[in-house]
């Protein structure tokens, strides 16, 4: 894989817990097709490492955002669900209106500052 | 929650694995869809993925606590290391476990007999009232009140305190009925408001009225629970029922409840009104026969009771300046005066156990002193790899806490089994029945383990000195200094150990010479074979001297007929068989006493052949004859210490003493002094014959011949008295022996325990010694080795080896002599006839110690001297 591929889809921290919860808002999902679904809703501009993915599910799951339970996959093997709970659906709402004013706030920096700097920062 | 997890990771990270399987599974099927071959697929599914160990990893320790993480790890070490030496581990942890569960013990006896409060309503407020004299040479300065003093004190202190008394002393004859045997049984004379003032009640019928205590009352009796339960089966309807005491009918009016046990004395059956059953008392200013118990009112204190009390017993004085008349009051706490006889031995036993619970630290610690020495280097490269000294220290700490618990586990047993034991043991401890095993013997075993855990643990510790890390690194086998430190640790720890142990040495060699005199002590009489038993008359049946008599003489009559009997004596008291009551009397010849004094005696009555069938010497005159009966019977004998002490330089025979109240009698001889008591000193007594008929208690005293079991005697005389009198019960059917033992029994049991603890601290000391010399060998091989090469004597390397080991011991016994010495004050009351500084105790320990620790040291020291230079310069 190309060095900068891999930084550009580098995801911004404490968006990939963000981005698992919408995931599952849609319906329950075991972890390769949520690595999926974000991988192909980016348009594959962010790719989600593996190793990264699990631990970020254990801790929602110990955070009681998710559940989980064994079932069968769409080729019918054995795979670990996910689904979304009352208080991960609480959560999500939070993260997504954090997510947005940090969003906007980011893009107001970008519209009035020297852009080389924050790129620095961002890359940190 | 995170607890929860953490004890739930192994069974989490078997899913993961699982559910990694899956996603790499389901990856590489896209992959194949997608078209690669198998194998490409395979690969470029696990590429993707990356490390799935790690993933594992990251989420282990996402779900782990790490003190908790620490705490396990360091547990398996612990016990990985501690199972490697299975030895020391149990070594240690038994000797923890003594030491925890002794103190332990100790702890819950001293707490619930010395510290709890009494088993009464607000009983902090509950005092003991006694009158005292100055020269009153009685036994203790605790007297017991006069009746009529009892009446002033109540009537000038109304405002002050609600007091009632009681007189534990007394006995009864139950006589024989429904099939039940006859017997003798402790009872108490009490003022009708007693349990009122104790505040309880009992559990049926009612409480005694002020209209029973009367002289004109009917007869009525309170019964113990147990008395209750015992000889009329629990009989719910037993009040108004009647019970025949002493040949009369006294009508049941209550049962106390089982709590209500202690009550001065734990033999006491049952109840009486004093009033209606002593009426002679109630007025009396000299004759000291009640336990006076007091509760205070509200804002009134101790000290200002007693000062008022004692201003009515001085005006009491002043208007009844009769000897026995006693001249001022004092006072305690009720809890005082029920338990004030074992705090002594108690707390000297609770100073023991802490000695041992020190000194097995003191050992656990110098063990793991050696086992860190052993294993130094490791310990320092782990050091110098980064491991934090918090790291090391934990694991000692971890170590000794490891031992310590279970050693407190074990010691909790050891706790329970000892009080299990104590509780149906014989050693009549007051307030016995309240030890128990509670929440607070598991939590003060619990701080102990903790405690002896933490200080076994950190004096290791100390010797980690972060400093020489490079040292130690660098320190070869040619260095001589390795270890130095450690060796000075375990030095200091074993000097602080020996000095204890003088100190526990001391303590026990003290008591049991005490105790070993006092079994051997002179009662002043033949103890050998010979049976002694109590008999009592009661009134109804003996109340004319002539029955009295009658009684006497035929069962003496019948009883030395008897085969095997060499011969029988009686006496109101046996030697060593309790107070038996004194009088105060004047010797007829000599001038008057100063106004208010008299000459304390203890009175006595016996048979003719009393003395002989004693064998208690006759010293000048002669015995009773047998005429001196009735009114013949004006004679008397005195004892020698009564001779030597009130007729100094002349000869008492013709001599008359007089009684109050009695005519004068004439002295007709001296004989041998007898004990009260064999753990008391002799008192002056006199003797009146037994067969003026006026004794309604006498001891029986039967010698057998040398050839028979005095106890093979106890069924045939038994069954002369049952044939004399078949309502009439005998009581303490014992040989004199087992009455001298039932005596020093409780002094028995400290000095045994506290021998025994003794003993276990030299063997601890004795193990550390050993440890600590064949550890400085072996860490000076080579350099003895290069000694002995170039020349050293071996008789010159044992001594400097001896030197290195017994110079801790000789610290040591000199700071436990000193430490001692102001230790065994705290006994002085505990030894009998006998200095705190008795010197053949004190150098006894000494020699004992000299010995055992040159034991300990023989055998490094000679392996020392007999080392091989070659091998040794070749070790490492």
């Amino acid at each position: 894989m190309p060095k900068n591929s891999q930084s550009d889809g580098e995801m911004l921290k404490g968006t990939l817990d963000m981005m698992i919860l919408r995931t599952l808002s849609t319906g329950d999902a075991h972890g390769h097709t949520i690595a999926k679904v974000i991988e192909r809703t980016s348009e594959d501009v962010l790719e989600v490492e593996q190793g990264s993915l699990y631990p970020a599910l254990h801790r929602l799951e110990n955070r009681g955002w998710l559940s989980s339970y064994w079932g069968a996959s769409e080729n019918n093997r054995k795979a670990k669900f996910y689904r979304l709970t009352a208080a991960g659906r609480k959560q999500l709402v939070r993260e997504k209106s954090r997510w947005s004013r940090m969003a906007h706030a980011i893009a107001l920096v970008m519209g009035e500052h020297n852009s080389e700097k924050v790129t620095e920062e961002g890359a940190e | 929650m995170t607890g929860f997890r953490f004890f739930r990771r192994r069974r989490q990270d078997i899913d993961l694995t699982e559910e990694i399987a899956a996603h790499i599974e389901a990856e590489r099927a896209e992959n194949l869809a997608r078209g690669f071959s198998p194998e490409e697929a395979d690969r470029r599914a696990r590429v993707k993925f990356g490390s799935a160990r790690r993933v594992r990893e990251d989420i282990w320790r996402q779900n782990s606590v790490a003190p908790l993480e620490n705490l396990v790890r360091d547990l398996r070490y612990t016990i990985r290391t501690l199972a490697r030496t299975p030895g020391f581990a149990i070594t240690a942890a038994l000797v923890m476990a003594l030491g925890i569960g002794a103190t332990t013990a100790l702890f819950i006896v001293v707490r619930s007999v010395l510290l709890n409060p009494l088993p009464y309503p607000n009983s902090s407020r509950l005092v003991s009232l006694y009158e005292s004299d100055a020269v009153s040479n009685s036994p203790t300065p605790w007297d017991p009140v006069a009746g009529g003093v009892f009446n002033e004190w109540q009537r000038a202190t109304h405002n002050t305190a609600q007091m009632g008394f009681l007189s534990p002393w007394q006995s009864y004859n139950v006589s024989a009925s429904g099939g039940q045997l006859p017997e003798s049984i402790s009872a108490a004379f009490v003022s009708w408001n007693l349990f009122r003032v104790l505040g309880v009640a009992p559990a049926l019928g009612r409480d005694f009225l002020a209209s029973d205590d009367k002289p004109s009352a009917q007869d009525t009796v309170i019964l113990s629970n147990s008395f209750w339960k015992r000889r009329f089966a629990a009989d719910p309807a037993i009040i108004g029922k009647s019970v025949y005491l002493d040949a009369k009918p006294y009508t049941i009016i209550g049962v106390m409840p089982a709590s209500f046990a202690w009550n001065f004395n734990a033999k006491t059956q049952l109840w009486t009104a004093a009033a209606h059953e002593a009426p002679y008392l109630m007025d009396a200013f000299g004759n000291h026969e009640f336990l006076v118990v007091a509760r205070l009112a509200p804002g009134a204190t101790l000290t200002g009771l007693v000062s008022q009390v004692n201003a009515v017993e001085q005006n009491i004085k002043l208007a009844h300046p009769e000897p026995a008349v006693h001249t001022r009051a004092i006072g305690r706490s009720l809890l005082d005066a029920t338990v004030e006889d074992y705090k002594t031995p108690l707390y000297a036993l609770l100073a023991a156990t802490i000695c041992v619970l020190l000194i097995a630290c003191l050992n656990v610690a110098n063990l793991l002193v050696a086992r860190s020495a052993a294993r130094q280097k490791d310990l320092a490269i782990r050091a110098a790899l980064g491991g934090s000294r918090w790291r090391l220290i934990r694991e000692h700490l971890t170590e000794s806490l490891v031992l310590s618990t279970v050693g407190g586990a074990l010691g909790l047993l050891l706790a329970w089994a000892a009080l299990a034991w104590l509780a149906h043991s014989k050693i009549g401890l007051a307030r016995a029945q309240e030890i128990n095993l509670n929440w607070w013997a598991i939590a003060f075993v619990i701080a102990l383990s903790v405690i002896t855990g933490l200080a076994a643990g950190i004096i290791p510790s100390l010797s980690l000195h972060a400093g020489q890390l490079l040292e130690t690194l660098q320190s070869s086998s040619r260095s001589h200094s390795a270890g130095r430190s450690r060796a000075r640790l375990r030095k200091v720890l074993l000097t602080a150990e020996v000095s204890l142990t003088v100190v526990l040495l001391l303590g026990a060699g003290l008591l049991l010479k005490s105790y070993q005199q006092l079994r051997t002590r002179n009662l002043g009489c033949a103890i050998d074979n010979l049976l002694t038993l109590q008999v009592s008359l009661p009134d109804v049946h003996y109340g004319k001297p002539e029955q009295n008599l009658a009684f006497f003489e035929q069962l003496l009559a019948r009883v030395r007929s008897l085969p095997g009997v060499q011969s029988a004596g009686i006496s109101s008291t046996l030697p060593g068989q309790g107070w038996g009551g004194d009088s105060l009397v004047t010797i007829l010849e000599h001038p008057p006493l100063t106004k208010g004094q008299g000459i304390d005696l203890m009175h006595r009555r016996a048979d003719p052949g009393y003395f002989a069938a004693l064998q208690i010497p006759l010293i000048r005159g002669r015995y009773f004859r047998n005429d001196e009966r009735l009114d013949h019977a004006n004679v008397a004998i005195i004892s020698e210490s009564a001779a030597k002490q009130f007729f100094p330089g002349e000869d008492p025979i013709g001599r008359h003493i007089k009684e109050d109240s009695h005519a004068p009698v004439q002295i007709v001889g001296v004989v041998g002094d007898t004990r009260w008591n064999i753990t008391e000193p002799m008192r002056p007594t006199f003797y009146v014959p037994l067969f003026s008929g006026e004794s309604d208690g006498a001891g029986l005293a039967v010698r057998a011949d040398s050839d028979v079991d005095a106890e093979s005697l106890a069924l045939p005389i038994q069954k002369i008295i049952g044939q004399l009198d078949p309502d009439l019960p005998v009581a303490d059917v014992m040989t004199m022996r087992q009455n001298i033992g039932a005596a020093t029994l409780q002094d028995q049991f400290n000095s045994i325990l506290v021998l025994a603890f003794a003993i276990i601290a030299l063997v601890l000391a004795a193990v550390g010694l050993y440890g600590v010399l064949s550890y400085l060998v072996t860490q000076r091989t080579t350099e003895l080795g290069i000694r002995i090469a170039l020349g050293a004597q071996r008789a010159e390397v044992m001594r400097l080896t001896l030197a290195d080991g017994l110079v801790p011991v000789l610290l040591g016994l000199v700071a436990g002599l000193a430490g001692g010495a102001a230790a065994v004050q705290l006994l002085r009351t505990m030894l009998y006839g006998m200095s705190p500084f008795d010197w053949t105790v004190f150098s006894a320990v000494v020699i004992v110690l000299a010995v055992t620790a040159a034991c300990a040291c023989i055998t490094p020291a000679w392996r020392a001297s007999h080392l091989d230079p070659a091998t040794a310069l070749r070790a490492e």
